[in-house]
């Protein structure tokens, strides 16, 4: 079972890290009006072509031997349309790959939020040549970060440092409450 | 509260720790992070781990890598040395982390009760 949506979100962008994406767009929106959570990561990593993602999205199928629980994209394509949601990957090879799930906001099986301030701070400390943008939008209200920002005023091209690392946690964490709380 | 400004005061100090070469560490520390550490709780592990390395105290870098091939053990952690001599720690949650980085990074003794060797024989009834 996944834990939180913070979980499932550092799990594809792992896997964007893994596929040697040079930038990762990352979104995490919220609405009411629509009652649903959106959840994308796109990056410039090496793609899938077509027959790779649908083996990797069938629940029956896995690379790995190891894993006891079936987390990974097909566990997560599972999770959306459990949710009333769906799941998504588009994909070129040599291109990038955008994958997006949605789901029903008023679901009493949604996974809590989780901490999304820790999440960007793993990413960023797994991928630190890496650069990434997070959104977080809750109806109209809206935060942007981005590392390319926080390199420019640290004057530096890694952001690897620990103190920094947990600024970066921090601060999103009270950006997302911010943005969440916030009334337009 | 946070602000951007942080970033100006911590210029100075970051660019000076980033000066100094990761080769000159005593140890490595490796954090499992595929899909099995972190669903086993890998998360405070790290953040544990991030933080309290923050201060430069422990002669040591924090890394991330994939599936370390004993899920079942998870969270792992693995302690590198300058020699290369691995030591791997198992079901590792934030104290036990700091424990590690306390004995084994600051005192350079190995905190044999976390290790795969004492533990796993025990947990498996083997
Ligand atoms: N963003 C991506 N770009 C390119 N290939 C991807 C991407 N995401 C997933 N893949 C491919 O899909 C496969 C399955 O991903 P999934 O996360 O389900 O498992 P895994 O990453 O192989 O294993 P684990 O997550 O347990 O370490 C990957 O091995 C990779 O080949
Ligand atoms: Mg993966």
């Amino acid at each position: 079972m996944v834990e939180d949506l913070a979980q499932a979100l550092l799990e594809i962008i792992v896997n964007s890290i893994s596929a040697g994406a040079h930038n990762i767009m990352i979104q995490f929106i919220v609405s009411e009006l629509n009652n649903d959570i959106i959840l994308q990561v796109e990056d410039d990593g090496k793609g899938m072509d077509a027959e790779t993602i649908e083996r990797v999205t069938n629940p029956f199928y896995t690379s790995r031997k190891t894993r006891k629980v079936g987390l990974g994209l097909a566990f997560f394509k599972g999770l959306s349309e459990m949710l009333n949601g769906s799941f998504r990957i588009d994909s070129e090879v040599g291109k990038g790959t955008t994958v997006r799930m949605t789901m029903e906001k008023n679901n009493i099986d949604l996974p809590k939020q989780g901490n999304l301030g820790e999440m960007m701070m793993i990413a960023l400390h797994s991928g630190p040549d890496c650069e990434f943008t997070f959104t977080y939008q809750y109806n109209e209200a809206r935060f942007d970060f981005d590392t390319k920002q926080v390199k420019e005023i640290l004057e530096t091209n890694r952001i690897s440092d620990p103190d920094v690392l947990m600024w970066v946690k921090d601060f999103i964490n009270q950006e997302v409450e911010r943005t969440q709380t916030e009334v337009l | 509260m946070k602000s951007l400004e942080d970033l100006k005061r911590m210029r100075a100090s970051v660019q000076k720790k980033m000066e100094m070469r990761d080769t000159d560490k005593d140890y490595r520390v490796v954090v499992g992070m595929a899909t099995c550490g972190i669903a086993a709780g890998a998360r405070p592990v790290l953040n544990r781990l991030v933080e309290l390395t923050g201060a430069g105290e422990y002669s040591c870098t924090v890394t991330q890598t994939g599936c370390i091939g004993m899920c079942k053990y998870e969270p792992i952690v693995e302690v590198y040395d300058k020699e290369g001599k691995k030591t791997t720690y198992i079901f590792v949650n934030p104290a036990k982390a700091e424990t590690i980085l306390e004995r084994h990074i600051g005192k350079g003794e190995v905190v044999t009760e976390y290790t795969v060797d004492s533990i796993s024989d025990e947990r498996l009834g083997n």
